[in-house]
């Protein structure tokens, strides 16, 4: 990465106008979806002047019964969300009144800070008071405020609006968002609400828990001002499982439906980074109306509250004023006293009695409950797993604005929300620290920039982000490495206003994730084209399998979409115990095929034309393509010369790079990187496995030429018998390429034929980035450790990635190196850097914050587990390799035990009967004993050696959502759709959507279908008493005995029944990369051990079942 | 006769161990570089795999002497290296030519330092015994210088 010549741009002539080229567009990553041009800012969570939608305004007084017995169907409580004041979410108010009320002292609060803040935020203290009161205009996003501030602030904040036409279809400032609603804000949470719900531990269920939940049902209702005098008069359903739960619902689906809109908060709530749509807005504001909470939180466990909230408030005070917020629970306190009808004033007098006669821990248990860090017993929680799709836990920096700014978890994540502030701390937690990354993941609606200076930090090369210091309006304060840095004049130009001001409305600021398109400083040689070079493995037993057939003819019809310009070039080779190189010279009237026989000394038959414009020869390629599938139907070679093959294509890319896609079907037995069979079928169940490391090292050396070459080499095996995928994927690891693996691969199977034509379509039409580089920076004291994934690490923090893909996923270990205690957050930048297949030099620039606390409780109720679990199976694959697989196994369940050992051990439960988990682990045993049953962990199961080597490649590689499907696939009942909440897609169409369930066979009923969801690949089983209207009017047969077990499509039928799982199923599809294939089998099918074998909380013979396993833990934990 | 089979065994480990303090010093200053960024790890590798077995051979060389010589205190304390030397060659990542590291897995963080600080330590271990070689070669010459009185 050339990392020079920026500085001599950076004094600009003052009021000279800046060469900027505007703000590109909005880009679509997604081919295939239609390129809008959005102006760079049309990401919502930054647009503060939108409109409200109808259905998120206030509910009137004749919708409130309406909604709130809804509540009670949905299982929520509103019971998590403890109340702020009204006053607290005015920054979207159009109230003047309050909103002077509160900006002010907020400025005088941080100037106070400032006095002293030297030592409390080292980050702010050169700050001038000026630049305090530009912020609270400019960031606030109100009008109001401006008139308290200098005339050079005084710009229109729909920035962006004047000069894209898109932006100026929404309503101006004027129709700013009404105050807060306060009931759709009870519904952003649904989630925590369920878990609440659920059964409660019958241990747990003695006085002293009784009082924290009944205090929590009362709490939100202290906030609620008179809008909602009786909501909780509703009678709430009393649960005792979700089993009994799910009936609960089903009365009233009708009502459900009048308001979709409450699930559909909470889809878009998920589906945010992907969906933006007006609402977002405030769903996003909703969402973040959580951090109060956690400030409460430290309110209230701290015993000074006055040291620690100028801290927590003034992260970056200097820049987003906040609000004073210790005085916040008083104020609630007289909102409530006011407000709430007698009845429960009454309930509140019995509450505080219980409080008054119980101990300081029950209040403590109470309140943990409140901000969702209450524990739970697991030997008393069979049902753990949450109805809906695991909520990721978010991060809290105590500024709304910098929290909105942050990263998306899809797209960056660490194991934990809040960063230890040493080492010691870290170890003591037992929590493994790192961070998942999934770079180039296909995003609908990203910022891309183009400008002459893309403004960095001098020292560090950190590209500019949210999260650093404006020390003034020239001078910035790099975050990671705290350098201050001058910032060029044009960066104070905003185009759309076109008048100099202040640097933060730039889009470089106000999102985390963003792109740019680079200047020439950025190139070591001109923009490479698209170069797509095909191996066809044509051995005989690739002949057998008929894969050819598939990748032509699906090849065939995606030429055109390859992506690419007009540079883009294709080639062909196809091996058997010859090389045969396909010449596409001008004026041949088809393609030439030249056979080379000398595989030990590779060399090319003729220099040019085997690479050829793929628009020139476009017909001679076709031509090809046609031809090839039976063209060599009569020969009988079985040898298969993979390693002449992958020289020769280095040859002929080593002067361009691009991408090198092999189809192997057979084991490479001769010329160089020849390999033997090393799998003795006889020792597949047995716990020793052996052959997990590469047989030579041919395959990495060559990566390692091509990586020099930026050439990636992609692999799909389409194999029969042992192919040794353990050496053969070097190829692929170390040159950034990917692995699809079809075992007994034949093409005349329907499904496998189709779920191999899926993933080549796929792989062909996604996105591509040639020639890139990803540098992963963090703040000082903290180092990456370890790296995984497919690529190669070319300095400490500096991944060469020849080509880099949409779905491949980064895992990176992070350690602690130096005490943190004196920053208040840390952050990760991962900048990558490639080449577009339009031939585009760009960066994608992700930035994540996260606070640094020295708490161990507050470090260990901010573990994300899903992420937890993402990185443990990357070290296990890692251990297994190393050393052997039961060591892995066995790390597995040590981490476990310290986890929850380390969790005990900071309660101070001392000897308690249960096996505690918080909150946020409480599915780590779960995921935990799942991979222990996984492909790549298992042991006592026959498993193929390949299949296990695939399974860890996959562990490796994969985005963390696609690995815990994997890993813990998604069950759905789907013969009761009728019944089911219904949420709303992207169309505005009413999906049912069915809990998810536990994976046990004791949920499993006779007279059930079932849908399991394993990322890739689904499956409905259908049980023998199911009824027959589900059999006819879904699978539109007659009888459960005339489902075929050939049945891989659902039928579309004419009616309601049929469409409502369709659209589940084209619900489920919508988030993954590529659809599914979907199989339907009676449960009395051959096939059925697909789907039971994936009943993971079930014994096996060889493994324990899930509760067995907690058993187990508990024995340990001490 | 003033020189005998030890003196010169030591004279020779004197030699030879200057020239291992010398392959060590490379070895950390080349993973220094590494560290901080300065080389490419596959440059890197290929200059350090070609000097690892000749490393091991000449430290095998004098420890052969040695026990030509009958030198079994320096036997001792070079007998841990040894069995060190050997267990790491045999441990090394699957490659095809000689050496021990291999670019792929050289940047991880553990591997740098396990081997950064496996260079601290065999320098000073070579420093040290560089100058109990030259102890042992004074005494060797003293014994020399000694024994023929004794006998005469």
């Amino acid at each position: 990465m050339s990392q020079s010549n920026m500085m001599n741009q950076n004094n600009m002539p003052n009021g000279m106008p800046p060469h900027m080229n505007g703000i590109d567009s909005s880009h679509s990553s997604r081919d295939s979806s239609p390129t809008v041009r959005y102006p760079y800012m049309t990401q919502g969570p930054m647009a503060p002047h939108r409109p409200i939608p109808a259905n998120q305004l206030p509910p009137t007084s004749k919708t409130i019964n309406q909604l709130s017995q809804n509540y009670s169907n949905l299982q929520i409580n509103n019971q998590l969300t403890p109340r702020t004041s009204p006053k607290m979410f005015s920054t979207s108010t159009p109230n003047e009144q309050v909103k002077d009320n509160q900006s002010q002292p907020a400025i005088d609060r941080n100037k106070s800070q400032q006095s002293q803040g030297g030592v409390l935020s080292p980050i702010g203290f050169n700050h001038s008071a000026t630049s305090h009161f530009s912020n609270v205009a400019l960031n606030g996003n109100s009008v109001s405020n401006l008139g308290q501030t200098s005339q050079r602030f005084n710009v229109p904040s729909n920035f962006g609006g004047t000069q894209l036409p898109h932006q100026n279809s929404l309503p101006s400032n004027a129709v700013a968002p009404p105050p807060r609603p306060p009931l759709q804000q009870t519904l952003s949470q649904p989630r925590l609400m369920a878990y609440n719900n659920g059964p409660v531990p019958t241990s747990t269920s003695s006085p002293q828990h009784a009082v924290p939940q009944n205090h929590m049902t009362q709490r939100p209702l202290m906030n609620q001002p008179n809008r909602m005098p009786n909501f909780n008069l509703q009678p709430s359903v009393p649960v005792q499982s979700p089993a009994t739960r799910m009936p609960t619902q089903m009365r009233m689906p009708n009502s459900m439906q009048q308001y979709p809109n409450m699930h559909q908060q909470q889809h878009h709530q998920q589906q945010q980074q992907r969906y933006p749509t007006p609402q977002q807005y405030t769903n996003q504001l909703q969402a973040s109306d959580q951090l109060p909470n956690v400030t409460s939180n430290s309110v209230h466990q701290n015993s000074t509250p006055a040291q620690d909230i100028p801290i927590r408030a003034n992260l970056h005070s200097n820049r987003y004023p906040t609000q004073p917020q210790y005085n916040q629970s008083h104020q609630q306190q007289q909102y409530t006293q006011q407000t709430i009808p007698l009845q429960q004033q009454q309930q509140q007098k019995l509450q505080q009695n219980f409080y008054q006669q119980s101990s300081q821990n029950v209040v403590q248990s109470g309140f943990n409950k409140l901000w969702g860090v209450e524990n739970f017993d697991l030997l008393q929680t069979p049902n753990i797993l949450p109805k809906t799709k695991v909520e990721v836990p978010r991060i809290t920096l105590g500024n709304e604005l910098l929290d909105h700014a942050n990263c998306k978890p899809d797209i960056f994540r660490c194991t934990m929300t809040k960063i230890p502030e040493n080492n010691s701390l870290l170890q003591k937690s037992r929590l493994p620290l790192g961070v998942l990354i999934h770079p180039f993941k296909d995003l609908n609606h990203l910022p891309v920039i183009q400008c002459n200076t893309i403004v960095r930090c001098r020292s560090c090369r950190t590209y500019i982000n949210p999260y650093v210091y404006f020390i003034d309006s020239k001078k910035w304060k790099c975050n990671l490495c705290y350098r201050i840095n001058e910032l060029p004049e044009e960066f104070q130009y905003d185009p759309v206003t076109k008048t100099y001001g202040d640097p933060s409305r730039r889009p470089e600021v106000k999102t985390s994730t963003i792109e740019y398109i680079a200047p020439s400083e950025y190139m070591l040689r001109p923009p490479q084209a698209a170069i797509y070079l095909f191996l066809l493995d044509i051995s005989r037993a690739a002949i057998e399998s008929g894969y050819l057939h598939t990748v032509c003819s699906v090849l065939q019809s995606e030429l055109n979409n390859l992506p690419g310009d007009t540079r883009t070039q294709v080639g062909f080779i196809a091996y058997d115990t010859a090389l045969h190189f396909f010449s596409f010279a001008d004026g041949l009237s088809q393609p030439h095929e030249m056979t080379v026989l000398d595989i030990d000394d590779v060399f090319l038959p003729c220099p040019d034309n085997l690479l050829v414009n793929l628009q020139d020869c476009m017909e001679l390629v076709t031509d090809l393509l046609a031809q090839l599938p039976n063209r060599y139907n009569n020969s009988f070679e079985t040898g298969s010369a993979l390693g002449a093959a992958l020289q020769a294509s280095y040859k002929m890319m080593a002067s361009t790079g691009g991408r090198v896609t092999v189809f192997q079907a057979t084991l490479p037995t001769i010329g160089p990187g020849a390999l033997i069979s090393r799998e003795d079928p006889s020792q597949r169940a047995g716990s020793d496995v052996q052959h997990l490391n590469p047989a030579n090292d041919f395959y990495k050396r060559l990566a390692l030429e091509c990586s020099g070459q930026q050439i990636a080499v992609d692999i799909f095996f389409a194999n029969s018998q042992y192919v040794d995928i353990a050496t053969i994927s070097g190829i692929c690891k170390f040159s950034g390429g990917c692995m699809y693996h079809f075992p007994l691969f034949k093409a005349s199977r329907q499904s496998q034929n189709e779920s191999f034509e899926k993933c080549l379509r796929r792989y062909l039409t996604r996105k591509i980035g040639f020639e890139a580089v990803m540098r992963i920076r963090c703040s000082r004291g903290l180092t990456i450790h370890t790296f995984h994934g497919n690529f190669f690490v070319r300095s400490t923090d500096l991944l060469s990635l020849p080509n880099i893909n949409p779905d491949a996923g980064f895992g990176m270990q992070v350690s602690i190196e130096e005490s943190l205690s004196d920053v208040k957050s840390i952050c990760f930048q991962a900048a990558l850097l490639y080449t577009s297949s339009k031939g585009e030099r760009r960066i994608r620039v992700h930035t994540m914050c996260l606070p640094v606390v020295n708490n161990l409780t507050e470090i260990i109720n901010s573990a994300d587990q899903q992420c937890i679990i993402g990185l443990l199976s990357k070290m296990a694959v890692d251990r297994s390799v190393q050393s052997n697989l039961s060591d892995a196994r066995e790390a597995f369940i040590n981490v476990a035990i310290d986890i929850l050992t380390s969790y005990k051990a900071s309660q101070n439960m001392g000897a308690t009967s249960g096996l505690m988990v918080p909150n946020c682990l409480r599915l780590l045993p779960l995921y935990i004993s799942a991979l222990l049953k996984s492909i790549a962990f298992r042991s006592g199961v026959s498993t193929r050696l390949d299949d296990r080597v695939k399974a860890m490649c996959d562990m490796k590689t994969s985005p963390l959502p696609n690995l815990i499907q994997q890993i813990y696939p998604d069950l759905y009942p789907v013969h009761n759709l009728h019944d089911q909440n219904v949420i709303e897609n992207e169309d505005k169409e009413l999906v049912p959507m069915p809990p998810i369930l536990q994976l046990s066979a004791r949920n499993i009923d006779s007279n059930g279908a079932y849908l399991m969801d394993m990322g890739t690949h689904m499956v409905i089983i259908v049980c023998s008493a199911v009824s027959s209207m589900f059999l006819n009017h879904v699978l539109g047969v007659s009888d459960y005995n005339s489902i075929s077990d050939e049945m891989y499509e659902l039928p579309s039928l004419d009616n309601e029944h049929n469409q409502r799982l369709h659209l589940l199923i084209n619900y489920l599809n919508d988030e993954k990369p590529m659809n599914a294939t979907l199989q339907i089998m009676r449960d009395s099918s051959p096939n059925r051990n697909m789907f039971f074998e994936k009943l993971l909380e079930d014994r096996i013979e060889t493994a324990l079942s899930y509760h067995e396993f907690l058993q187990h833990l508990k024995t340990q934990v001490k | 006769m003033a020189f005998n089979f030890p003196a010169f065994s030591y004279i020779i480990a004197l030699i030879v161990d200057a020239f291992l303090i010398f392959f060590s010093l490379f070895h950390v200053i080349a993973f220094d570089e590494l560290k901080t960024d300065y080389k490419n790890p596959i440059d890197q590798c290929n200059s350090l795999n070609p000097l690892v077995l000749p490393e091991y051979v000449l430290h095998l060389i004098f420890n052969i002497l040695f026990v030509a010589a009958g030198e079994w205190v320096s036997i001792l304390i070079n007998i841990p290296l040894i069995a060190y030397h050997i267990n790491r060659y045999r441990t090394r990542p699957v490659m095809s030519g000689p050496g021990l590291y291999d670019p792929t897995s050289i940047m991880n963080a553990d591997t740098l330092t396990r081997c950064q600080r496996e260079g601290w330590i065999k320098l000073a271990f070579y420093l040290l015994s560089f100058f109990y070689y030259l102890y042992g070669y004074v005494i060797a010459l003293e014994n020399a210088h000694v024994n023929p009185e004794h006998v005469t």
